[in-house]
């Protein structure tokens, strides 16, 4: 099987390490991966302050670059659920203005073959037991698109609770908000920060050491007030628990 | 809609002074976090929730699509059980209108039954400026309107307010509006409930006139429905010669059995009850028995343009059951008050910028108080898609675009302050359009990694005043992936 990573802006540039963790848990589990490189943003964060048209573009460009593979797995559930959820919003206004079905077709043709990480492994490839190794406590927060947008479900925490060596600890008030929110992190900072301060206050009660999600921008955020905070405990994304094994550790 | 809130600062600001008011984040989060979790095993003990979800939506979509019917239809009925209807464009014709039925009484005093809709044209403010008191006698809202303060929840106005707060504001204030609290009294709920209802039975007792809202109003009856939890909403609806209520024209089913639907979704998403404590119905007038003259007064104030918004407005849905500012993180930290309307919470912040366009700071602020978490689409029990409003207001705000004003199609240009943030997501998003210069800029940026400054500058100060900023990585993916695995391993 072949799928087409879609690695999103924020990890291309920011957290490549995410990146890599997909490419290196995809190919141990027999997948071949493609990384189109006609890829870029999604187009999440205009869509979400308001700028649809600027959005539009970048909507095109990604139903390209992914036109031809039958899967396309992304480390992101906010990302995915702007393609599955927004992408045909768009297009259908695209089309009720009057210019034309292209972005609705675009859309259609692509909604449904993007899968969120956690969606692929446990839906496609059918597995709960990735054989990670990763000896620490864990606790971890669902990011609301994952959520709420995608219906993730206890998904990602049946993943964690198969990884060797892995303590996973329930997260209070898991389904809460962590405060990101895309630009609100900057048009509400006040808001957005007493927010996060609760999910790391939270987070540190559970006692764990790591505090995993599946969305680095929600992690960027949270681990942005963990090290303001000089915290001993460390923000990771999931495809870097799965990945690591006893042979090949968390770099 | 009302003045009361004009020249509010926009929303971040408001709200930066309740993030910082430990006193009210610790009240809103108590309260919060009970009803919600009251409210998710009500909900969760009804089977057909869903269906009831789905058939309450279907039931006030259709009756929006045909809102002229059922209106010209429920005013027949209304008259027909010897009410009278009158028609008000906005919120100074429907204060108007009240102050001269109240004035034809001759009556200088009024009894309120808690009521959204004279909150949000101000009409407590018109009739006091027309020589006549009007007197809240749901207990929340007495709390409201003796401490001189503004409601900050649509269900439970005082929500913000501690119960030693609410012992002081009584010591302090009753006395001046009628009969005075007893100089003991402590904190006690019950102790405060005690003294609210001696003060308010007074009132119930003298007053020949009544206003009111209604939950309600089905056509083919021409009856009125009110819930609420206390009973003194009944006493008002019941006791006075005259009942005056103002009313969205939003509210109208058309028929009595649909009440069915929403006499099961209210009470539990609301008050997370099984059945609501007191449910008041009425149609037209009965000799000797409740009021002698009724006269219902149907508001627009913005709510026909906000129809007029195909995605907008299933705002129009809304059976204000305050679900949705339970379960909102933004609104428990915030507070009501910073959403400077009578409408707070998700539910507020995409009704106020369209019943009252978004001109001002404030009302050009309340599409961006959400993260879009979507945890009040999910509890909402008409299945309003607040995040989808959301972003469909600011894009009103952000690029423009139709709308429709007092009835006219008009094109909206973007809201002022927008233009460094436009530039910014257009220059953005030619970057991500071009691979070749992205990559470019991540190398630059990957370059310039040693450099970056703890703090910011300017609008990334926002991020840097409580946060870190990620790490750049040494090389992006793309980098990585053209050194590992472009050429087949
Ligand atoms: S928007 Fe929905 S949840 Fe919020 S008050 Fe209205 S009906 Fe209730």
């Amino acid at each position: 099987m072949r799928a087409a990573l879609f690695v999103t802006c924020v990890n291309d540039a920011l957290y490549p390490r995410t990146g890599i963790a997909v490419v290196r848990l995809l190919e141990r589990l027999g997948v071949g991966v493609d990384f189109p490189a006609a890829q870029s943003c999604c187009g999440q964060p205009q869509y979400n302050t308001g700028y649809r048209y600027e959005t539009e573009p970048l909507m095109r460009r990604t139903a390209r670059a992914f036109a031809k593979h039958a899967y396309v797995v992304t480390p992101s559930g906010s990302c995915a659920a702007m393609i599955r959820e927004h992408y045909p919003r768009i297009g259908r206004k695209a089309a009720a203005e009057g210019r034309g079905s292209e972005l609705a077709d675009a859309a259609a043709a692509l909604a449904p073959r993007v899968y969120e990480l956690t969606e692929f492994l446990v839906d496609v490839l059918g597995v709960t037991d990735v054989g990670a190794y990763f000896p620490h406590t864990v606790t971890y927060h669902p990011s609301c698109h994952g959520l709420r947008g995608l219906g993730l479900g206890d998904r990602p925490r049946r993943l964690l609770a198969e990884v060797k060596g892995l303590d996973l600890v329930e997260l209070p008030g898991a389904e809460e908000c962590c405060g990101f929110g895309g630009t609100f992190a900057v048009k509400n900072p006040d808001v957005s920060t007493a927010m996060g301060t609760d999910k790391i206050t939270a987070a540190a009660g559970t006692g764990a050491q790591v505090l995993c999600g599946a969305d680095n921008s929600c992690l960027a955020h949270l681990d942005g007030l963990l090290r303001r905070a000089d915290s001993p405990m460390r923000a990771l994304h999931l495809a870097e628990i799965l990945a690591a094994t006893e042979g090949e550790p968390l770099p | 809609m009302s003045g009361t809130y004009l020249g509010m600062p926009p929303f971040p600001a408001a709200a930066r002074e309740a993030v910082r008011d430990e006193v009210l984040r610790g009240n809103l989060r108590r309260a919060t976090h009970t009803i919600r979790d009251k409210r998710a095993r009500a909900v969760a003990e009804l089977a057909d929730w869903d269906r009831l979800r789905a058939a309450g939506k279907a039931v006030k979509d259709h009756t929006l699509r045909h809102l002229d019917h059922y209106l010209l239809q429920l005013e027949e009925a209304v008259t027909a059980a010897g009410g009278t209807v009158h028609w008000a464009a906005d919120a100074d014709e429907a204060n108007r209108i009240v102050t001269e039925l109240v004035r034809a009484t001759g009556e200088r005093e009024v009894v309120k039954v808690k009521s959204m809709a004279t909150q949000e044209i101000g009409l407590n403010e018109a009739l006091e400026a027309a020589g006549i008191a009007a007197y809240e006698t749901d207990l929340a809202e007495l709390i409201v309107q003796l401490g001189h303060d503004r409601p900050s929840h649509i269900l439970v106005p005082a929500i913000h307010r501690n119960r030693a707060e609410i012992r002081d504001i009584f010591r302090a204030e009753m006395g001046d509006w009628g009969r005075p609290a007893p100089a003991s009294l402590g904190d006690d709920p019950r102790e405060l409930a005690e003294a609210a209802r001696l003060h308010l039975r007074e009132k119930f007792l003298r007053a020949k006139v009544a206003v009111s809202g209604a939950n309600f109003m089905v056509a083919e009856t021409g009856t009125m429905v009110v819930l609420e939890s206390e009973g003194n909403g009944r006493m008002c609806l019941t006791l006075p010669e005259t009942l005056i209520s103002v009313v969205g024209i939003e509210k109208v089913v058309p028929t009595f059995r649909d009440l069915e639907i929403f006499l099961q979704t209210l009470p539990r998403s609301s008050t997370a009850e099984r059945m609501n404590p007191y449910t008041t119905m009425w149609t037209g007038v009965t000799d000797g028995d409740g009021p002698a003259a009724f006269h219902l007064v149907l508001l627009d104030n913005g709510r026909t343009d906000t129809l007029a918004d195909e995605t907008g407005r299933q705002a129009l849905r809304c059976i204000r059951c305050s679900a949705c500012l339970n379960v909102c993180p933004v609104y428990e930290r915030a507070g009501g008050h910073a959403y400077g309307s009578v409408y707070p919470g998700p539910i507020g912040a995409i009704l106020s910028p369209q019943l009252r366009g978004t001109g001002s700071e404030i009302d050009a602020s309340l599409p961006y108080a959400s993260t879009l978490c979507g945890a009040c689409y999910e509890v909402c029990p008409v299945a309003i898609d607040i995040p989808e409003v959301l972003v469909h207001l600011r894009e009103r705000v952000a690029q423009g675009g139709p709308v429709t004003r007092d009835g006219i199609r008009v094109t909206l240009r973007p809201a002022d302050g927008h233009t460094a943030e436009r530039a910014a997501m257009r220059a953005a998003r030619l970057l991500l359009d071009h691979p070749g210069a992205l990559r470019a800029g991540e190398r630059l940026l990957a370059r310039a990694r040693r450099l970056a400054p703890r703090r910011l500058p300017g609008a990334g100060r926002a991020w840097t005043d409580s946060r870190e900023l990620p790490t750049v990585a040494a090389q992006s993916f793309r980098d990585w992936w053209a050194r590992e695995r472009s050429t087949p391993r």
